[in-house]
């Protein structure tokens, strides 16, 4: 009963705070987190040692819509992070729409397909994610208004393990903030 | 003495018997939706058998003790367990001679009893039935939500009593489900029991990491779109962010004494590995190479990092001193190893290795550099090691859905970890708890 009411508190106060996490170069303390609620003063039985207090965290909304009728996914062969020919044009109308302002931002998530270790695997979306960047750099286009970042495997675009379903999932999608 | 009802006692002896047959074939293969929570496969060299009596009192209380040790001691591989069809307390004297016919070795007796406040009177004995000995034992009062923690703790005690070795019965292990598009952070008991959420997320979860105190877990979320490490004192719910810089924040590791983490941030390009201070402050940069470095973990006594490397062509295992210097490599077979685990003595590194295309739990022993494959499932991932060095868990696919497993080091005797709905992943076993 304890547990669910603090659960029910945590869960209220952190619709409250529902502003994404902060970006910062040195990390601080999460606000949100320090405020949590104590436990009920007036607990009835005694609590047992063993509890564990639980978070539901909220999903983010996104502001910015980006070019219409432009593709927001790259895909990518196996084994390579090279932006193909294909995709050239597509890389270069994104650059066009954030250079229109200085204030755009997007967020470049690099993923792979479902085989492999799961770190690993982010480390290779981020090199996905980077040549996107980079690319954009080439173009003009500000890092200030670019973050690279990955999934890696964990968020596949398509379920299975076939080769078109590897295929869907080894991408770069470009999400605007 | 209490009659224990028959149809209990029936159960019990159905389950023996599966346990029993499935040892003798080698393999169980219970369906998923079984009643039976440990499917134990394997025979290993020496399992010492030990007579279980139901406790007086227990056919009446909300958790079955005398059953949840039998299941933590053969989970050990280093016991056979013998559940008697009757109860016999704390108090009654075995007959040692009736006994040794039977050819146990041990014998676990006791009681439980509710108390005026709603707590438990929980108290056992240990007999040593070759020598005719009283090992000894304990009583707690416990409130009812501490049951399963005061069974593994008798679990303990008698682990140690008989193998001079420290149990881990009573200690957590950390893992990470996706049932339905949600992802959920749970912190159970090393039997997959007893399960508590501590984190739920509509975005993924991976890479827990206890601290050395067991008190907080560090681990990587995506919900801020992108992975950012967290640490969260597990039973208060208060977290922090440990680590946000732009672009990509994982891999958390805690060293040996508790005051850095190792992490893997991509905010100078690429992915590298950094130390940072546990509360938290600026990052020291530990590897300076152009390709991907990441999966750090830490040596024992906190001295060198393992971690996996592709600056030579593809990923490898590698080992450096922590305060910075030259790489060496560990791994020298196939051209795919990852996810290093290092034993608490130093002696076995876990790792996966892809072998002919499958992803497969390996553990060499490092002074002999020799290694060798100990599952017969896959594909498997992130192996962690119990506090004591003695099993390892991890997680693999069974009849096409992730599960955990925990397996001796040796690869004879394995054990299924009890797990919730959807998809399992991403264990790691937690420290010895101070009491």
């Amino acid at each position: 009963m304890n547990k669910t009411l603090l659960t029910l508190a945590l869960a209220a106060l952190l619709a409250a705070c529902s502003s994404p996490v902060k970006l910062n170069e040195v990390p601080v303390e999460d606000k949100a987190a320090t405020q949590v609620a104590a436990p009920p003063a007036d607990a009835p039985a005694p609590q047992a040692r063993s509890a564990v207090a639980s978070i539901d965290a909220r999903p983010l909304a996104s502001v910015d819509a980006g070019p219409v009728g432009v593709l927001k996914v790259i895909y990518f062969d196996y084994d390579s992070f090279a932006i193909k020919p294909e995709f050239q044009a597509v890389v270069e109308k994104h650059a066009a729409y954030i250079k229109q302002d200085n204030k755009r931002r997007i967020a470049v998530e690099g993923h792979t397909d479902e085989r492999g270790g799961r770190e690993y695997n982010l480390a290779l979306g981020q090199k996905r994610s980077e040549a996107v960047r980079k690319a954009l750099n080439l173009l003009g286009v500000s890092d200030a208004q670019i973050e690279a970042v990955s999934f890696g495997k964990e968020k596949p675009a398509a379920a299975g393990s076939s080769e078109e379903a590897f295929a869907k999932n080894r991408r770069a999608e470009i999400a605007y903030k | 003495m209490i009659n224990p009802p028959l149809s209990d006692r029936f159960f019990s002896l159905i389950s023996k018997l599966l346990t029993l047959a499935g040892l003798l074939l080698g393999l169980v293969a219970l369906p998923s939706w079984a009643q039976f929570r440990v499917e134990v496969s394997g025979v290993g060299l020496t399992q010492m058998p030990i007579a279980i009596a139901v406790m007086r009192g227990e056919e009446n209380a909300p958790q079955k003790i005398s059953t949840i040790v039998q299941a933590d001691l053969e989970r050990s591989g280093q016991f056979r367990g013998n559940a008697l069809m009757l109860a016999m307390d704390e108090l009654t004297r075995p007959d040692f001679s009736v006994f040794k016919q039977k050819g146990d070795e041990a014998l676990l007796t006791g009681s439980i009893t509710k108390l005026a406040d709603g707590r438990y009177d929980v108290r056992f004995r240990l007999w040593d039935l070759v020598r005719g000995q009283d090992l000894g034992g304990q009583s707690y009062a416990t409130p009812v939500g501490d049951l399963r923690m005061i069974a593994h703790r008798i679990s303990d005690f008698i682990y140690e009593k008989l193998t001079g070795e420290r149990g881990v019965f009573s200690t957590r292990i950390a893992y990470v489900t996706k049932l339905g598009g949600r992802f959920s952070l749970w912190v159970a008991d090393a039997d997959g029991e007893n399960a508590q959420a501590a984190l739920t997320s509509p975005e993924p979860i991976i890479s827990p990491n206890w601290s050395p105190s067991g008190h907080e877990l560090a681990y990587v979320s995506f919900e801020a779109r992108k992975p950012v490490v967290y640490v969260h004192d597990v039973a208060s719910g208060k977290r922090r962010v440990a680590a946000n810089f732009k672009g990509n924040n994982s891999s958390p590791a805690w060293s040996p004494d508790g005051r850095s983490l190792a992490v893997t941030l991509s905010r100078d390009g690429g992915s590298q590995i950094y130390l940072i201070p546990a509360q938290g402050g600026e990052p020291r940069r530990l590897t300076q190479s152009a390709s991907i470095d990441t999966e750090p973990v830490f040596y024992p006594d906190g001295s060198a990092l393992y971690f996996v490397s592709d600056r030579g062509g593809s990923p490898q295992i590698y080992r450096m001193p922590t305060m910075g210097g030259p790489a060496q490599r560990v791994t020298f077979a196939g051209n795919y190893n990852i996810s290093p685990a290092i034993s608490p003595d130093g002696r076995w590194m876990a790792y996966i290795a892809r072998i002919n295309g499958q992803f497969k739990l390996q553990v060499m022993d490092l002074r002999a550099e020799t290694n060798q494959s100990i599952t017969d499932t896959g594909p498997d991932e992130r192996p962690s090691f119990s506090p004591n060095g003695r099993l390892i868990v991890y997680s693999t696919q069974l009849q096409g859905r992730e599960a955990l497993m925990t397996s001796t080091v040796d690869g004879r005797i394995k054990a299924r970890l009890a797990g919730q709905n959807g998809d399992i992943r991403e264990p790691h076993w937690g420290p010895f708890l101070k009491h």
